[in-house]
């Protein structure tokens, strides 16, 4: 431990030597509060724009990052889609501009992208809600006073930690993803002779894939229970003084305050079901991109189309979620000042 | 008599009261539902789990004897052996943690950086800047990777670990925007106080950062390692793409165990096939590590999600 304090130390007295090594020299110096460039431009320095410097200092790294890895392969990725790429041995990647044609490739001739799409829409509408619910009951339960409280959370966070896509694809194939009791009492079967296909197929799914979807819940579970924490037991107090039932004081009291934490749960999961390896979109973007008709012009442009679609889902979220806590508050206000 | 039907009713109502309590949700009955509901979702939870350790000890007999079902009749140790083989466990757990060790601490290390840059300081555009961190967030990685593949295949690093060190170094790596943010909201609350009283001393802002931010950051710092480590071990999908053939990690060995299988076992007699038992057993032997670390370290990963302050914003 001293070691690692004293190599702290070694490297912070290092940086701070070569700090002053770069602003005392000929190009930059630094006299007075002022940076002299070339010892003509002079620079008076203030400590807002010493602020500045050493606030762009500190994210520099994530800057360029951003703008190499992630601007850059945007950018290039949008190109990619309105042109079709071919890869030769000799002179690399080549492209040649045809306009939006593999957008209109997507809807027209790739039945089988727009079909995993319309499976992932109604798998989103009915996980995400599903979760939510979940993890929000479960999450109520474990705010009880009760004992093992702890043990519980435990358990019910342990999927978060070993559920990757190899993993789940073994367990569901072995058939360890559903309760058996679910399948023996035949629901499944039932509903999906009553409910049409598009509705029954993804039900069908999911009660297939039943303790997978709970088990997509670890981290959302313990978020609401942060959340729930922070409700302070006064005001629970005050209701019932005033007469509200537990039933009441969960949808006028909880839900309410709740809400920002059920917008960032629902994000989350719904980034997490977009890019968990098993999604059936990413992987036929992935196959396309190493197909040789399509290549990666078409399997950009598949991806974009799947980014607007994420992008939309995640704006219906937050305006479904929206925060109107403020104005609610005031119209309370305004209701009680008239009585 | 009557004396009698009033001791009757108040140890009706003692009995009323011990069994629903004063205001429901101390009653016995109500602390009974709760503990139930708990055990059986815990034991859905952990459902698969149990079933993968009964159907990994099972020897074929056991797997192909309709009465065996949920407990095998005995302890059939050979297929860990076989998945041990088949995954080659030692040589590619040592590349699955260089691929998820090393990217989790430089994540750690970027993200920290750059959490204190936004906490700590204002600067112009700082705002589009944040909102630019979470978009990294949304923008699914497929949209990124091709070029990305592209840029990796000139620089000659596709295919090689540092394909997937280079964007981790540079805060663009797996869920980097939350953890930029767990470091955010935790430098948000320190109070500015301490930085000008350092500052007063004479301390510049990199002595600052390094003396007083992260010494009381280390929790910051386990929890975002932690959860990076797991991330990254759990991901398949971009460093399959990335890391190839050539750098195989347990998760991608799982995914293609039955070809994997076949190349090794194939041809010694008895055992031509990889059944139910030998995946399931090669399934527990991936999440093993996981579990290990998380019976040691759960504290920290979910009290890790509580103080990150996510909940917050």
């Amino acid at each position: 431990m001293i070691k690692v304090k004293k190599l702290l130390n070694q490297v912070v007295s290092l940086l701070s030597k070569g700090i002053k090594k770069l602003t005392n020299n000929r190009l930059i110096s630094y006299q007075n509060n002022q940076l002299v460039f070339f010892k003509k431009i002079n620079v008076r320095v203030t400590n807002k724009k010493r602020e500045m410097f050493y606030g762009y200092v500190f994210i520099s790294i994530w800057l360029v990052g951003f703008l190499f890895l992630t601007v850059y392969p945007l950018v290039m990725s949008f190109i990619f889609s309105l042109n079709k790429v071919t890869i030769t041995g000799a002179e690399g990647i080549q492209m040649t501009f045809s306009g939006f044609q593999n957008y209109i490739d997507i809807f027209t001739s790739d039945l089988d992208f727009v079909d995993y799409l319309w499976a992932f829409l109604g798998q989103i509408v009915l996980y995400v809600p599903i979760i939510l619910i979940i993890s929000m009951v479960i999450s109520i339960l474990l705010n009880q006073k009760i004992k093992l409280r702890g043990f519980f959370r435990s358990v019910f966070f342990l999927p978060v930690i070993i559920a990757s896509g190899p993993v789940i694809n073994e367990l569901l194939k072995q058939g360890a993803g559903t309760i058996p009791l679910l399948e023996e009492t035949g629901i499944v079967e039932t509903l999906s002779r009553t409910l049409p296909a598009f509705m029954a197929n993804p039900i069908a799914l999911l009660f297939d894939e039943m303790i997978i979807v709970l088990w997509f819940s670890g981290v959302q579970i313990v978020l609401f229970l942060a959340g729930l924490q922070k409700i302070s037991t006064e005001i629970y107090e005050a209701a019932q003084i005033d007469g509200a039932s537990p039933w009441e004081s969960f949808w006028k009291i909880t839900l309410p305050s709740l809400k920002s934490i059920i917008l960032v749960s629902a994000v989350y999961t719904i980034v997490m079901l977009a890019t968990f390896s098993n999604n059936s979109i990413i992987g036929h973007i992935q196959k396309v991109m190493f197909d040789t008709t399509k290549g990666y012009g078409y399997s950009s442009a598949l991806a974009w189309v799947y980014f607007v679609v994420i992008a939309l889902l995640l704006g219906v979220v937050a305006f479904l979620l929206k925060n109107p806590k403020e104005k609610k508050i005031k119209k309370g206000v305004k209701r009680y000042a008239t009585k | 008599m009557q004396q009698s039907k009033r001791l009757e009713s108040i140890s009706k109502q003692k009995i009323l009261k011990t069994l629903f309590g004063m205001k429901l949700t101390d009653g016995l009955v109500f602390k009974f539902l709760i503990y139930s509901l708990l055990v059986i979702v815990s034991f859905v939870y952990l459902y698969p789990l149990l079933y993968m350790f009964s159907y990994s000890i099972k020897s074929l007999q056991d797997l192909l004897n309709p009465m065996v079902d949920q407990v095998p009749t005995g302890f059939y140790f050979k297929n860990y052996l076989d998945a041990f083989k088949t995954l080659k466990y030692f040589e590619t757990m040592s590349t699955s943690l260089v691929v998820t060790l090393i990217p989790a601490i430089l994540q750690t290390i970027v993200a920290s950086l750059v959490g204190y840059g936004f906490a700590r300081f204002e600067f112009p555009l700082k705002k589009t800047l944040m909102a630019f961190v979470l978009a990294t967030y949304i923008i699914p990685p497929q949209v990124t990777m091709i070029p990305r593949y592209v840029l990796f295949n000139d620089l000659g690093i596709l295919h090689t670990v540092y394909a997937i060190l280079l964007p981790a170094s540079l805060g663009q790596g797996l869920n980097s925007a939350i953890f930029i943010l767990i470091f955010y909201q935790f430098y948000k609350m320190i109070p500015k106080a301490l930085d000008e009283a350092a500052q007063i001393d004479g301390a510049g802002k990199f002595y600052t950062y390094f003396k007083i931010a992260i010494p009381l950051s280390v929790p910051s710092f386990i929890t975002t390692f932690l959860f990076s480590f797991v991330w990254y071990w759990n991901e398949t999908y971009i460093s399959g793409l990335f890391l190839g053939r050539d750098v195989e990690t347990l998760q991608i060995r799982l995914q293609n165990f039955v070809s994997a299988y076949n190349a090794i076992m194939g041809g010694s007699g008895d055992v031509d096939f990889a059944n139910e038992a030998i995946r399931m057993s090669a399934t527990l032997l991936i999440i093993l590590p996981m579990l290990l670390v998380y019976f040691i370290l759960q504290r920290w990963f979910i009290e890790g999600v509580d103080k990150a302050g996510i909940t917050g914003e």
